[in-house]
């Protein structure tokens, strides 16, 4: 889209749009949000970024093809599950540790990591699509 | 959460005992096909690997369902409950004899299929993700029959019913989408109906676990309406099984994918619906499955009659496989209808089966087409002197299929038969006999016709390769096998009948101190 308006705010939009599905991503685990959600507000973001710049632009930024990143996602989703088979608890149970950096606390849990799974998973997934019904826009 | 300011007491809502490892084998069946899934996602263009992640990891699901089988055939059904929390909050996963054979002779019949599917699927079907695809909907397969929550019962539905649209249009012909639009609307109609089931069902029992379903439906059969919820789930079920008024998704799609596609679906999808129709009117509602006898005895007459009468009249070598798969279907459903343990072991043999032989009459299609002309009888000729080998394999595979001896498809045909006579139903053993009949005329039909008649043109002479071959013999070994000897499967099934009659012992694995 050749607008000039749009062109020059669409950087802005898309980095505000991915800051803020990586919040809503973490903030999801006692508040409303999560991976599923957060993947979506991600993907509407390279959406923005490739009606402003073109499909090849987006695939270029991703580095990686979208169904990888689903994949890797999937990867990670099932193994924070496998990581209780060490511990003697059932599949998916949440494990939870609070590793002290630079004396922060910071809790981490295969919960986060699970719900990151699932972000990367529709962050791949419908990325995947959305690029694909753009580029027969273009073409 | 650590580190939270207030005490809660775990123990009234969390698993604490420590899980033996031996039971995590229940979820391999399902976590492994994933985690495949995932890495052929990741590595797409690494085509020379995924044909051997997709076997190795077939291998390894069919070995973890064997090791279950053997478990639950000496020490009885077991359950985890996943997350921690206890049932029935958490869902749980439980094997049973009935679950772990279907997962087992599916894995397997996947293993073979993704066997042939290396003469099959070339490197274009390889890029769209074909084994990433397989990998997902052996899970959602294996998903389907290992866990005991009904509403999980529907994710699984879901994650096969998406991958197996992905399988269906791989190669994007027209006839492949007209047949997948068909396909995923009908198929979409019969889970949205399974899903206000369900959430009716939750509406009415607060609970989805199914043992704990089993257990609580005795107690409110007076004011629930239970009559309502199992026509819904009768019906949806239905429709996934390809029973007679709700078929026409099955014939209108199954001719269009890849042969080996093609295969997995005959083989395996259709009898998910008829292991959730066993799971679902036998375990939770077994009061109504005996007021809907009549109705279900009927439609699986009619199922079988016209899937058999649909095999005669076609002449597309795969739209008559998909007529046949129907035929079987009705075969199935007359143990449904009959209900007693007779009925329902014979039901559970013949479906594991038709898993194989179904399975084994696509890739005899799909054989046929290349070392004849195509999949029509009215081209194809002279197989017989041409392919003897074949003709010896399909020879044995019409048997099997037509359900004569020494074939494995005569065994549960007795059982169903001997059962409706027990139950005094003389009419639906009577149509068991006369769909035999039937099919046993519209595969003698191709074997007069692609065999014996001679070659009308010259056909060209293709080199079968070898591969068909040794995965047709493959397929058949299991079928003669348990043609000559029985006893073992037909224990099983009995097994996996008596466990459904009489749950205790499945709710007792999922609740082993009763509370809950």
């Amino acid at each position: 889209m050749k607008t000039l308006i749009f062109r020059t705010a669409a950087p802005f939009i898309t980095a505000l749009m991915l800051l803020f599905s990586v919040f809503v991503l973490l903030r999801g685990h006692n508040d409303p949000g999560g991976g599923f959600i957060g993947g979506l507000i991600a993907v509407a973001a390279f959406a923005v970024q490739g009606i402003a710049f073109g499909v090849p632009v987006v695939r270029r930024a991703l580095y990686f093809h979208p169904m990888a990143i689903a994949g890797c996602g999937l990867l990670m989703a099932a193994f924070s599950g496998v990581l209780s088979y060490a511990f003697a608890v059932p599949y998916l149970s949440g494990l939870w540790a609070a590793p002290s950096l630079f004396g922060v606390t910071v809790d981490v849990s295969t919960v986060m990591t699970f719900d990151i799974g699932v972000y990367l998973v529709v962050v791949g997934a419908i990325t995947s699509i959305a690029l694909s019904l753009e580029d027969r826009e273009d073409g | 959460m650590a580190g939270e300011p207030y005490q809660v007491d775990r123990a009234q809502a969390m698993i604490a005992s420590p899980i033996a490892s031996a039971d995590w084998l229940i979820v391999v069946p399902v976590v492994l096909p994933i985690i495949c899934g995932a890495l052929l996602l990741m590595f797409r263009h690494r085509m020379r690997i995924h044909a051997f992640i997709a076997l190795a990891a077939l291998a390894l699901m069919t070995g973890a369902n064997a090791l279950m089988l053997r478990r639950v055939l000496a020490d009885g059904p077991f359950s985890m409950t996943m997350g921690g929390w206890l049932p029935p909050f958490g869902i749980s996963f439980t094997a049973d004899v009935l679950g772990v054979s279907f997962a087992l002779v599916g894995s397997a019949v996947a293993w073979i299929c993704c066997l042939y599917s290396l003469c099959d699927i070339d490197r274009t079907g390889r890029r769209y993700g074909f084994y990433a695809f397989l990998m997902l909907m052996m899970a959602g397969v294996n998903g389907a029959f290992l866990t005991g929550d009904i509403f999980n019962l529907y994710v699984w539905f879901e994650v096969f019913l998406i991958s197996s649209f992905g399988l269906l249009i791989l190669g994007s012909e027209k006839a492949q989408i007209d047949g997948a639009v068909k396909y995923a609307i009908l198929n979409l109609v019969a889970t949205t109906l399974f899903l206000i089931a369900t959430g009716y069902l939750y509406g009415t029992f607060g609970t989805l676990n199914m043992a704990d379903l089993a257990r609580k439906v005795g107690g409110v059969s007076e004011t629930a309406p239970l009559m309502t919820l199992s026509a819904l789930y009768l019906l949806a079920f239905s429709m996934k099984a390809a029973a007679f008024p709700v078929n026409f998704w099955l014939p209108a799609s199954y001719h269009t994918p890849r042969i080996v596609t093609a295969a997995l679906f005959g083989g395996l999808l259709t009898k998910i619906g008829i292991y959730a129709l066993l799971r679902s009117m036998i375990l939770i509602f077994p009061v109504e499955r005996a007021a809907y006898s009549m109705p279900i005895a009927i439609v699986a007459g009619a199922t079988m009659i016209l899937g058999a009468l649909g095999a005669l009249a076609q002449s597309d070598l795969r739209r008559m496989v998909g007529f046949l798969v129907i035929s079987g279907v009705g075969v199935m459903l007359s143990g449904l209808a009959l209900g007693s343990e007779g009925g329902l072991a014979g039901m559970a043999f013949y479906a594991l089966n038709s898993m194989v032989v179904m399975t084994a009459l696509y890739v005899l299609a799909g054989t046929m087409r290349v070392a004849g002309a195509g999949f029509s009888l009215q081209e194809l000729g002279g197989l017989y002197r041409a392919r003897p080998l074949l003709a010896a394999i399909a020879f044995l595979l019409i048997l099997a299929a037509a359900g004569l001896p020494p074939a494995s498809g005569l065994w549960p045909k007795i059982v169903l038969v001997k059962a409706s006579i027990g139950e005094g139903a003389g009419w639906l053993a009577a149509s068991i006999l006369v769909s035999g009949f039937l099919t046993t005329m519209a595969l003698g039909r191709v074997f007069l016709l692609a065999f014996w008649r001679p070659a009308n043109v010259s056909l060209p002479v293709v080199a079968v390769p070898s591969l068909p071959l040794a995965v047709l013999l493959l397929l058949l070994l299991p079928v003669l096998l348990v043609g000559l000897y029985p006893e073992p499967v037909i224990a099983m099934s009995v097994s996996a009948a008596r466990g459904l009659l009489d749950p205790s012992a499945y709710i007792q694995a999922v609740f082993p101190q009763g509370g809950g």
